[in-house]
């Protein structure tokens, strides 16, 4: 599984990993739902290190497909709001 | 997954807008590294960006740094010659000239952040056009424009994929340039006209009264080496600033 941090990079990672960053998810959209933007920050920084930690950097020269991209590690509550907005926007097309 | 499938549907959207273009894949790779030699340009603006934008806000500090400085000075001449009000007003303004020394410190650290940023955001990217150049050339070489086609895919898909992320990441670092060179513009005025009153907030009838006093100052100094020199007896304490 290839696993990217948008504006900083490619990572393999495995799925003990993979289960690791899902069960974060959940919590992070739970806590844009309650706008929570201290707990956003928090989980968004601690998904980013599970993947920097665990992951296996994909090489510099190789040209690889991801098949997840993570937000941008300084996003912010409102930022993920306005990607979802677009996103919505996307899959109607 | 909630968030990030849905952040990565954002992402793949943008990519398929350059896959879109393939007629004969063989151009489209040409295509797609042209952009690319392009997005390096933009990654290198950026960074000169940056830099610039540093600099700028390291001459403020250091501005405001002498100012406060000055500022310092001034209140020890206000005491000595018993202006206790006076005082209390320059060392105000002081203490707010280093407030917006200590804002701009963590501004300019931010800045150096992204100028990290971008230069591994360059040297990532100018070895994944390099690898791309490489593929490209040997498969235009060896196959048919219906082999290419598979071959490329992978390769082009992933291209785009890194030329979106780097969109991506120097949209933001100049969006976060631009937002501090709009606030170094204001400093810039405020330090020119020798305010500070995003910091004293409202404290502009303190600032005009300082001036004053400052320059009465000067001009009681001048009046009594005038006095001296006449031989003329000293004045009495000038009279206390009415407050407010």
């Amino acid at each position: 599984m290839i696993i990217r941090i948008a504006t900083e990079g490619q990572y393999r990672i495995g799925g003990k990993t993979l289960s690791k960053v899902g069960d974060i998810d959940d919590r992070l959209l739970a806590a844009m739902h309650s706008e929570d933007k201290a707990e956003f920050s928090k989980l968004l920084g601690s998904l980013i290190d599970v993947v920097r930690k665990e992951g296996q950097p994909i090489p510099i020269d190789e040209i690889v497909e991801s098949d997840l991209v993570l937000p941008p590690p300084d996003t912010s509550l409102e930022e993920a709001r306005r990607l979802l907005t677009a996103t919505r926007a996307a899959t109607r097309l | 997954m909630g968030l990030i499938s849905r952040m990565s549907t954002v992402i793949k959207a943008k990519v398929s807008n350059l896959l879109d273009r393939a007629e004969d894949p063989r151009e489209t790779m040409d295509y797609a590294y042209q952009k690319q030699l392009e997005r390096l340009q933009d990654v290198k603006r950026g960074i000169v960006e940056v830099v610039a934008s540093r600099r700028r806000l390291e001459l403020q500090a250091a501005t405001l740094q002498a100012n406060a400085s000055k500022l310092d000075g001034q209140a020890r001449q206000a005491l000595a010659s018993g202006r206790e009000d006076l005082a209390r007003l320059a060392l105000q303004r002081k203490e707010a000239a280093l407030a917006q020394v200590q804002g701009l410190d963590g501004q300019i650290a931010d800045l150096e952040q992204q100028q990290e940023k971008l230069t591994a955001l360059e040297e990532r990217l100018s070895a994944k056009v390099e690898a791309f150049r490489t593929r490209k050339e040997m498969i235009k070489a060896q196959y048919s424009a219906a082999e290419a086609q598979v071959k490329i895919g992978e390769s082009l898909t992933g291209l785009s994929e890194e030329m979106a992320d780097v969109g991506l990441a120097v949209d933001r670092a100049r969006e976060k340039t631009e937002s501090l060179q709009a606030r170094a513009g204001a400093i810039d005025e405020l330090v020119a006209a020798g305010t500070l009153e995003e910091t004293t907030g409202g404290q502009d009838m303190l600032e005009q009264q300082l001036s004053r006093i400052t320059a009465g100052q000067n001009v009681e100094r001048e009046l009594e080496e005038m006095k001296r020199q006449l031989g003329l007896p000293k004045a009495a304490a000038p009279k206390q600033l009415k407050e407010g």
